[in-house]
């Protein structure tokens, strides 16, 4: 299993302990990430409110780099994963798009390269069997609210990943790793995470009742997939204490940092010791997998 | 509710250049408003995405700029997802954001097209994001420098900002592109 692989931008900045995470656990299952060289950003949020060429032009200029490697491209940041796959979308529909963005790129770009996202790989390739024989700790029926967020469900004709409304991906690593997946509401609602900076309101509101809805159904932490679903839930949480005058202290927590626990792995090397809200409950929980 | 639609812009309205630059036909719109139902923002921006297409479809200028929605919209695609019709409303507000920039009409509450010119400046210079720089230009120019500034230290302390400049990009490919497409990061309105 050899894979090309694109960090992303907030992979060296606020998503730090996501790239570490994806990291160790691909090293431990045997899944080999090669760096795509010279990779550059996707453009995120700000290309596509911007302008269509350029927010096409940015990951196709990416895609065709490991389309010269040869490999499948994969992802671990959502926005990225979406970005990608959006811009695949549009080269591969529009004839008037491909040429645009070859004028830009320099070069043609067909969109055929595949995009997929690090937990994709995970239940496709390595597959729940392998995952399971590979775990060495049990979550041992901790709470998992699966939080999945907008971006790898959404657009779902062009993702294509799991299902639109509720998906049930990490909801089975979590089952997988002996941790209790719990029935909620919150899977696929935006944390706001685009307006992070620009209406801070509007986000605290938006993650507090996502956190809300987690307490309420019993959750001992979430689970993610995306950065800015991490940030916007774990950094906020001091602005939701003094918005409802109450107590978070909710684990905001990537599914590679749990399945890097259950792998044997020091959380120190999940960068378990960068959430804001500490995993004190995740890691009381760990016992030896039966 | 009572919408009221300014005067048109050569009696033509926004919604074919919308159309166009979005490749999104709104005419399937049936006003069903599960899109509005799902919009997270709907509440906050005082206006909803069936809204505005219903505003378009009557005929509405560039009076819909005023729109907080336009800029609001955390283009979650929840409105596109939930929609019967596969209405791609998401793209729509894309087109709006272009336009409403292009007139100089956007007007926002909180700077989103300052947010976006500052990240694309980082991305064009850089050829990655670099947040430390990108969020102190956006907090420079919107003036909201003391925002979250108790909470720089612990995401200094958890490595969670990036305190030098990335590396490794192709950036003249980077540069490329945003010569191409017209965009040059902070260089354009």
């Amino acid at each position: 299993m050899k894979y090309a692989y694109y960090p992303g931008c907030s992979s060296h900045s606020t998503a730090r302990d996501m790239h570490e995470s994806a990291s160790a656990v691909a090293r431990a299952l045997g899944i080999e990430l090669v760096e795509i060289d010279g990779w550059s950003c996707c453009g995120a949020t700000a290309a596509h409110q911007t302008d269509r060429v350029l927010a096409a032009s940015l990951p196709a200029a990416n895609l065709l780099l490991a389309k010269q490697m040869g490999m499948d491209t994969v992802v671990t940041c959502a926005a990225c994963y979406s970005r990608m796959k959006v811009a695949n979308h549009e080269v591969s529909a529009s004839p008037d798009m491909q040429q645009k963005v070859a004028d830009a790129i320099g070069r043609p770009y067909d969109g055929s390269v595949a995009v997929r996202h690090l937990i994709e790989v995970l239940l496709e390739d390595v597959g729940i069997e392998k995952l399971r024989k590979s775990l060495v700790r049990s979550l041992s029926g901790l709470k998992v609210a699966s939080y999945y967020g907008c971006l790898l469900v959404r657009p779902h004709d062009i993702t294509g990943f799991d299902d639109a409304e509720n998906p049930a991906s990490l909801d089975r690593l979590v089952e997988t790793m002996g941790g209790q997946s719990v029935d909620w509401p919150c899977k696929v609602d935006c944390c706001g995470g685009g307006l992070n900076l620009t209406r801070t309101d509007v986000v605290v509101k938006l993650s507090g009742s996502i956190i809300d809805m987690a307490k309420a159904a019993g959750a001992d932490c979430i689970a993610v997939a995306c950065p800015m679903c991490q940030a916007s839930l774990d950094l906020r949480q001091k602005d939701m204490q003094r918005l409802y005058k109450k107590q978070y202290k909710m684990p905001i927590v990537y599914i590679t940092q749990l399945l890097g626990l259950c792998l044997g792995i020091a959380p120190d090397e999940l960068g378990l010791g960068r959430l804001m809200a500490p995993p004190t409950a995740v890691l009381n929980a760990l016992s030896a997998m039966k | 509710m009572t919408i009221k639609i300014g005067k048109a812009i050569k009696g033509t309205g926004l919604k074919p250049i919308v159309e166009e630059m979005s490749g999104v036909s709104l005419d399937a719109c049936y006003q069903c408003r599960k899109c509005s139902a799902g919009c997270p923002v709907a509440g906050p921006a005082k206006s909803a995405p069936s809204e505005v297409i219903r505003r378009l479809h009557l005929g509405a200028g560039d009076e819909l700029f005023t729109s907080q929605l336009i800029w609001m919209c955390l283009s979650c695609e929840t409105c596109y997802g939930r929609c019967p019709m596969q209405i791609n409303f998401a793209a729509v507000i894309d087109a709006l954001r272009s336009l409403s920039i292009a007139r100089g009409t956007a007007a926002p509450q909180g700077n989103m097209p300052l947010f976006n010119r500052m990240f694309l400046q980082n991305v064009r210079i850089f050829g990655r994001s670099y947040d430390l720089s990108m969020i102190a230009g956006y907090k420079l120019g919107s003036g909201t420098l003391l925002n979250d500034a108790e909470k720089f230290p612990a995401m200094l302390n958890k490595g969670k900002m990036a305190i030098l400049p990335p590396s490794g990009a192709d950036k003249k490919l980077v540069q490329r592109i945003f010569d191409r497409t017209g965009r040059k990061g902070g260089k354009t309105r």
